[in-house]
């Protein structure tokens, strides 16, 4: 096949590795880590690990190991958290009850599933495949108790073969948004009938110089509907009006957090943005950055539309680079994970690191020095030592193989998503290579 | 002065002054999926007007005609005359067919001094990029002549007129503005008014309204392409269609 993606070659397949993933239910009751292809659940309401009940295990027998290959996209539903998204690169989108921890469903994708949403009303989930497409599936066709699989997504919208990296529904559920590898955040129209296709485009936040890697909402008096933040490889947090897709504001985190040197090694001095998660009164967005050791807390003025830095939690005693970052509504908790999976020259098949920042809200966090708002340690986190030792697999990490896989983290989200460039000469022996020329040559 | 230059640069040629084909030898194809490194503008805003345009000094007028894999520029060359107060531009995936309308344009510019002052051609993937230099409904005129049928159905995602790519363009489209699009291979004309035909936001032009309309005749006529066709006596198939509003819900 004379796939585009010639750059496919070099790539050893073992050194491609996942970001560890975190989700937080929306009132608290549950808190999710996928790593690798293990989804670990844990009930904090409870305080007990979850048992994964899947569908496809006929015998009952169930395990975490619900997904064949790396999971890259987890979620809650936004509204009460009823249902449960996980999907990746085994080309499944699995959906779930969160009362039961049952499977209703199994859809499948043609190809690996890189995003997914769930709209606010919680009766359709989208998802996107590596090939920009996003698909629909309705959720009111899923039987309850038990699920069917084979079940098929109905493509409604595509973004020109660049792989999407995030997919949002609006806080008004009006529109689905999705961002890019190619720069872009399109704002569709999520129509009354999505079986039929998103066909009318509200708008394009283009500003952005590398890929897209996270959306977040932040709303105010002045803005009920929402206003968007999107995180980027060329390492700013921008602020738009995503309903005519006006830029309203650019933060340079990467300046901010001094790691843009001026001494030209690209790779080093622009970190990518891995995750962003807002308050619920959007007035604080914490950003995790590549290499950074800890979190950025970025304040927003709403009224004034506006995005500065607040400051810089490092956590550098154990080194500690989150890849994802996940909050509830209720308890003012920012949760945190660091992982990879298929970690090289580690006993773990996967690693994953679980810290919880309390507090997690304006007035709190201006105030970080008392004793409201503060990291967390092992005991004291909700669930305490039970949901380490569920979400991390296990209790007590060492801190050398907490150190490579940091090393690791840094560079994981960039090589999946930049766009590569080769000189002349190694394009045209890359060329050489390719399944459709080979036949002429010979 | 015009002399000297013309004897040195053999590109050009020496009668009429305008550059030859031969010296712009292409492939025939391009592949549209695999990854772009020129230089695409952040944003409509950032398109360089004056270095595209250098006599139009309205600031605030904008492109409204885009002729989508505008080939040797046939299209844009009549309807610059055509049309000389709008402002066009043709957008084409292969860099050497790009310098040369480039080179083609600038001829005329200077041959006939006062002329094709509305029209340029930049080199881009438009199957990615349409939103980077449009903003939304900006476009009065969208063109797809001739455009590569890619036969093969695992290929048909590359084809330029597809369900998913026809939102964009209605987006870039103002309502009431029209897609021309034109093809000598049976199964794409199909395939293009299937498309159409299907898209919410597009309807057909009228029998009388397709005979009303000047544009219309040039689609077969002034391209290389369609006189190729014309000459070799050829059939070709056309769907034109206007952007409406969407369905009201």
């Amino acid at each position: 096949m004379e796939d585009p993606n010639i750059d496919d070659g070099d790539q050893n397949r073992e050194t491609e590795i996942a970001p560890a993933l975190i989700a937080v239910h929306p009132a608290h009751q549950s808190v999710a880590v996928a790593v690798g292809s293990d989804l670990r659940v844990f009930n904090l309401q409870e305080g007990c690990a979850v048992t994964l009940g899947d569908s496809d295990d006929l015998d009952g027998k169930s395990s975490t190991n619900v997904h064949k290959d790396s999971i890259r996209a987890i979620r809650y539903g936004a509204n009460n958290g009823t249902l449960f998204v996980s999907a990746g690169d085994d080309k499944l989108v699995k959906i779930w009850a969160t009362t039961t921890w049952r499977c209703i469903s199994t859809v499948v994708s043609e190809k690996k599933v890189s995003a997914v949403a769930i709209s606010s009303d919680g009766l359709f989930v989208c998802f996107a495949d590596k090939f920009g497409v996003v698909y629909v599936v309705d959720t009111q066709g899923i039987s309850g108790e038990q699920g069917s699989t084979n079940e098929k997504g109905i493509p409604i919208l595509s973004h020109y073969c660049s792989i999407i990296t995030s997919l949002e529904f609006s806080p008004d559920g009006r529109f689905i948004i999705s961002a890019d590898r190619d720069f872009k955040i399109r704002v569709s129209v999520f129509p009354k009938n999505p079986l039929d296709g998103a066909h009318e485009i509200q708008s394009f936040c283009l500003g952005h110089t590398e890929f897209v890697s996270c959306l977040a909402f932040v709303f105010g008096q002045d803005y009920p509907q929402g206003l968007l933040i999107s995180g980027s490889g060329d390492s700013t947090v921008r602020l738009w009006d995503f309903t005519c897709g006006a830029l309203l504001d650019t933060c340079a985190v990467g300046t901010e957090a001094g790691y843009l040197e001026t001494d030209g090694k690209e790779g080093e001095c622009q970190p990518a943005v891995t995750d962003l998660c807002a308050t619920k009164d959007g007035s604080l967005v914490a950003v995790a950055l590549q290499s950074l050791p800890g979190i950025m807390l970025l304040s927003c003025d709403i009224s004034a539309r506006t995005l500065s830095v607040l400051k810089v939690v490092s956590i550098s005693e154990d080194p500690f680079i989150p890849t994802s970052l996940g909050s509830d509504s209720l308890k003012q908790f920012l949760w945190m994970v660091m992982g990879v999976s298929s970690l090289q020259g580690s006993d773990l098949a996967s690693l994953a690191r679980v810290r919880v920042l309390s507090g997690f809200s304006k007035s709190n966090i201006a105030t970080l020095e008392e004793h409201k708002a503060s990291l967390l340690d092992d005991k004291d986190i909700p669930g305490r030592e039970l949901v380490l030792q569920k979400l991390q697999g296990t209790l007590s990490i060492e801190k050398e193989v907490l150190s490579s896989a940091a090393e690791a983290v840094k560079t994981a989200m960039r090589n999946l998503l930049i766009k590569k460039h080769y000189p002349v000469e190694k394009r045209e022996y890359r060329k050489r290579g390719r399944n459709d020329r080979k036949n002429k040559h010979r | 002065m015009m002399e000297h230059e013309s004897n040195v640069n053999p590109t050009l040629s020496k009668s009429t002054g305008l550059p030859r084909k031969r010296f712009y030898r292409a492939r025939a194809h391009s592949n549209p999926l695999s990854d772009s490194h020129f230089p695409v503008p952040v944003a409509p805003s950032q398109f360089d007007y004056s270095s595209h345009y250098p006599q139009i000094s309205n600031d605030s007028k904008k492109i409204e005609f885009a002729d989508i894999g505008c080939g040797f520029g046939g299209l844009l060359i009549s309807l610059s005359t055509l049309f000389p107060a709008t402002l066009m531009i043709g957008m084409e995936l292969r860099d050497k067919v790009t310098e040369y309308v480039k080179e083609r344009i600038l001829a005329l510019r200077t041959g006939n001094p006062g002329q094709y002052q509305n029209i340029s051609v930049v080199r881009t993937n438009s199957m990615k990029y349409i939103p980077n230099y449009f903003e939304k409904g900006q476009l009065k005129k969208m063109f797809f002549l001739f455009p590569d049928p890619h036969f093969k159905e695992k290929n048909h995602r590359r084809r330029v007129i597809s369900p998913y790519l026809l939102d964009e363009y209605a987006y870039a489209l103002a309502v009431g503005g029209i897609i021309y699009t034109i093809t000598d291979v049976e199964e794409l004309g199909e395939w293009m008014k299937s498309c159409l035909e299907r898209h919410p936001l597009f309807e057909p032009l009228t029998v009388q309204e397709l005979e009303d309309d000047p544009v219309v005749k040039l689609l077969s006529t002034a391209t290389e392409e369609g006189q190729k066709v014309a000459r070799n006596g050829g059939q070709t198939y056309q769907a034109v269609y206007r952007r409406r509003t969407g369905p009201i819900e």
